[in-house]
């Protein structure tokens, strides 16, 4: 049960974060299809700051003492350079739709196709291969927070609590669920968020109040920006063992279906994201899922019997689970009224 | 989207054209500065490479090679003309495939998985029938049928849940996508027949068609020139040591056959007018759903065509464990389409152009240091400024109406901007009260 609750987490936290990260853009009116795009490019970019300052004497020596705290310190610095290179490259996007009252959806098209040819151009000439890894070590010794790093004996039990949410897990998981809470409270309880959403509902309404929508939307996309980017490292940190291959498994549009999903409102896309990470982690590791602890393994056992339960078909469940429940919610979903359509002041 | 009016037909087309050479031209500077620039800041590097680096991107299809001396040498060479053109030939039905779904108002990301779709079909029926049960001729137009009416039929799905569940087709295409690379994964580990066991090496691929199942002392193998593949039609003699054949020919054929759909039957009258507006054209009793079908349905058709030929040629080879990625091939229908402005015959060019970039990324990669993703870079950078060649061509008008009456600007600044104090709070209960109706 702990292993399914962290491998669940492990998905659904970054896919929780990206979703954000539409809402944001598309609550003051620009449709950010890039968000996979600044996903690949993101990990890239966290993961080349890892393998920089894994040069340095500070953080090796770190990893050969053990002290935790330095490398966990990294991490941060990681999020926080992945989070402002996506936000940078998220002006490409505004700078398009805003100021050049450009096709979106286009522009948005353009940036997934952009970031995983410059990450692959520029990982194969750093590291002579399709992937770009650490340095030395790997994710696990590096980030990883156990027991032991905790100060806990190798041997003592938690309970059900600490074993599923102190041993074995990265801190990214749990700042980036803190993320989540403070900016969704943003959104909906402060000023700026408020005026962030009526840019996407009606900004000729906006503007006459004396909003400036361009600044709106054009800070809507640069913290799309900035989550997906974050998202993006931490997505290729805890579920990739921080490597950057210039690819995230559509895990971006995945997010945007479960923005959809979720009907742009934080505590729904909460739960989307929480079910389509059960779906993910069953896919990625049907054969050793334990649920009751009981030794036996239903859908491992299951997949032995009936072949048609096999990996093709767990792999391929979150995309047709994705397109069924659209199918259902989409009727009732209802968008930001003004996203996608370029807002011109001259237009009534 | 695009405005287009009889008298202007001609100075629109031009300046459509103009807007496209010129986003090709800033892609390509783009990409030469990306060179220059990661040349300078990396080791293995030189100043030297930088130069032959930017000379193939912008020449590489007229690259021979290195000589002894280790010059890059210049010249014609039929090898790489030859597989341009046969590389071209999917890139331009895929861009079809992106420009109808476009045209009739619908962006067709789902090339990818129709495309995968119809190689599994093709390939299915290529290899599954016995080579001499039927004439090879006929095999493979059976094959080539097959694998149009797979991608169709896939490219229905995300046109049914678009017609009656209004659900955004680039979130349904995208689902698909990844359903079927899945699917074709399945398909083929489950079969295993059509796993290439003949060849060592070779057996994460499918066999290539001209692999014919041939019954051998009462069991069914697989023998090398058994098989069908595409006719040559002389064009090997034309550029020898290339995989072109007559498929780029039936390319062609195909984008006329969309130009005339398009421009001169009802039935594309008909998809235009549900993707200039479904609401008036359901008004004008134009049965809006069919027709959003009907153009996936055409546009998947287009994607399988594209994978079929391809595949059909006889000397490509299919690697069957894709559930991770998605062909490229079908995405890069994105940016044909756009650079053509979704005319089907300037698609003829584009998808040759972009087939190009395609070499010269090769040449890149076996000449120097550099590798071929430069040239998705340039591609992406070329969709990037086609998503506003609409401004490009506001730009090439302003410049050409210069001197004589002013065109009416778009007014800028026409509201007043108000002044940002108690009004602000005024607004603020009426969007809380909307939010709040509809939670209710």
């Amino acid at each position: 049960m702990s292993f399914l609750i962290q491998q669940t987490l492990l998905y659904a936290v970054p896919l929780m974060l990206v979703a954000l990260a539409g809402v944001f853009a598309e609550r003051s009116g620009i449709i950010n299809l890039a968000l996979e795009g600044i996903m690949i490019f993101g990990a890239f970019v966290g993961v080349f700051f890892v393998r920089l300052m894994q040069g340095t004497e500070v953080f090796l020596n770190a990893a050969q003492d053990g002290k935790w705290l330095t490398l966990q310190g990294l991490e941060l610095l990681a999020m926080l350079a992945a989070a402002v290179m996506g936000a940078i490259f998220s002006l490409l996007l505004s700078f398009a739709s805003v100021n050049l009252r450009a096709d979106q959806t286009i522009g948005g098209t353009a940036l997934n196709l952009m970031a995983p040819a410059l990450v692959l151009f520029l990982v194969r000439i750093i590291a002579n291969q399709n992937t770009l890894q650490m340095a030395t070590g790997d994710a696990a010794s590096w980030f990883m927070i156990k027991k032991t790093t905790l100060g806990f004996d190798r041997k003592a039990d938690l309970g059900f609590l600490g074993n599923t949410f102190l041993h074995k897990v990265y801190l990214a998981t749990y700042i980036c669920i803190l993320l989540f809470v403070i900016l969704s409270i943003v959104l909906y309880k402060t000023k700026f968020g408020l005026r962030l959403r009526s840019c996407g509902e009606n900004p000729q309404a906006a503007d006459s109040l004396g909003i400036n929508v361009y600044k709106m939307r054009y800070a809507g996309t640069t913290i799309s920006g900035a989550l997906a980017g974050m998202g993006g490292f931490v997505y290729a940190l805890t579920t990739a063992n921080c490597a950057a291959t210039g690819d995230v498994a559509g895990f971006g549009f995945l997010a945007l279906a479960v923005m959809i999903f979720g009907n742009w409102k934080p505590l729904n896309i909460a739960g989307a994201s929480l079910l389509f990470g059960l779906f993910k982690c069953i896919a990625a590791s049907y054969t050793s899922i334990d649920i009751n602890g009981d030794g036996v393994f239903l859908l491992k056992n299951l997949s032995e019997q009936v072949s048609f339960f096999g990996a093709h078909f767990y792999r391929m469940l979150p995309y047709i689970v994705t397109l069924i429940v659209l199918a259902f919610t989409s009727k009732k979903s209802r968008a930001p009224k003004a996203e996608g359509v370029p807002y011109d002041k001259g237009m009534r | 989207m695009r405005r287009k009016t009889g008298t202007l037909l001609e100075r629109e087309g031009t300046r459509t054209v103009a807007a496209s050479l010129i986003s090709i031209l800033i892609g390509l500077v783009v990409g030469s500065i990306l060179i220059v620039i990661v040349g300078l800041i990396s080791p293995n590097l030189g100043p030297s490479s930088i130069g032959d680096g930017i000379r193939l991107v912008l020449f590489g299809i007229v690259s021979t090679g290195r000589n002894a001396a280790g010059v890059l040498t210049w010249g014609f060479n039929p090898q790489n003309i030859g597989n341009m053109l046969f590389r071209a030939t999917p890139l331009i039905l895929t861009g079809l495939s992106v420009a109808v779904a476009f045209k009739t108002g619908l962006f067709n990301i789902g090339a990818p998985g129709q495309y995968l779709m119809g190689t599994m079909a093709t390939l299915a029926i290529a290899l599954g029938i016995p080579a001499n049960a039927m004439p090879k001729p006929l095999l493979w137009l059976l094959a080539f049928l097959g694998g149009i009416l797979a991608g169709a039929l896939w490219g229905c799905i995300p046109g049914i849940v678009k017609a009656f569940l209004n659900i955004n087709e680039v979130l349904a295409c995208i689902m698909t996508n990844w359903i079927a690379a899945n699917i074709v994964t399945w398909f083929f580990d489950a079969t295993k027949v059509f796993q290439n066991t003949v060849e060592n090496t070779k057996t994460s691929y499918i066999y290539k068609t001209t692999y014919g199942k041939t019954l051998v002392d009462g069991v069914w193998t697989y023998v090398e020139g058994n098989g069908v593949s595409t006719a040559k039609l002389g064009l090997d003699k034309l550029f020898p040591g290339s995989q072109v054949n007559g498929g780029f020919l039936i390319a062609i054929l195909f984008a006329v056959g969309v130009y005339i759909l398009m421009t001169k039957t009802t039935l594309g009258y008909q998809l235009k007018a549900c993707g200039a507006n479904r609401h008036s054209a359901r008004y004008a009793g134009i049965n809006d759903k069919r027709n959003i079908i009907l153009s996936m349905a055409i546009a998947g058709a287009l994607s399988g065509a594209g994978a079929a030929l391809y595949y059909l040629a006889g000397n490509t080879e299919f690697f069957w464990s894709t559930y991770q990625s998605l062909p490229a091939i079908g995405f890069n229908g994105i940016p044909v389409a756009l650079l053509a402005a979704n005319n089907p015959i300037a698609v003829v060019f584009t998808g040759i152009f972009m087939s190009m970039l395609n070499i010269v990324g090769q040449q890149l990669r076996n000449l120097t240091a550099y590798n071929e993703y430069i040239t998705d870079v340039i591609i992406s950078v070329i969709v990037y400024l086609s998503a506003f060649s609409l401004v490009i061509k506001m730009f090439l008008t302003r410049r050409s109406k210069k001197g004589k009456e002013t065109e009416p600007t778009p007014v800028k600044a026409a509201v007043p901007a108000a002044e940002p104090t108690a009004e602000t709070v005024t607004a603020e209960p009426e969007v809380e009260g909307e939010e709040g109706g509809d939670k209710a």
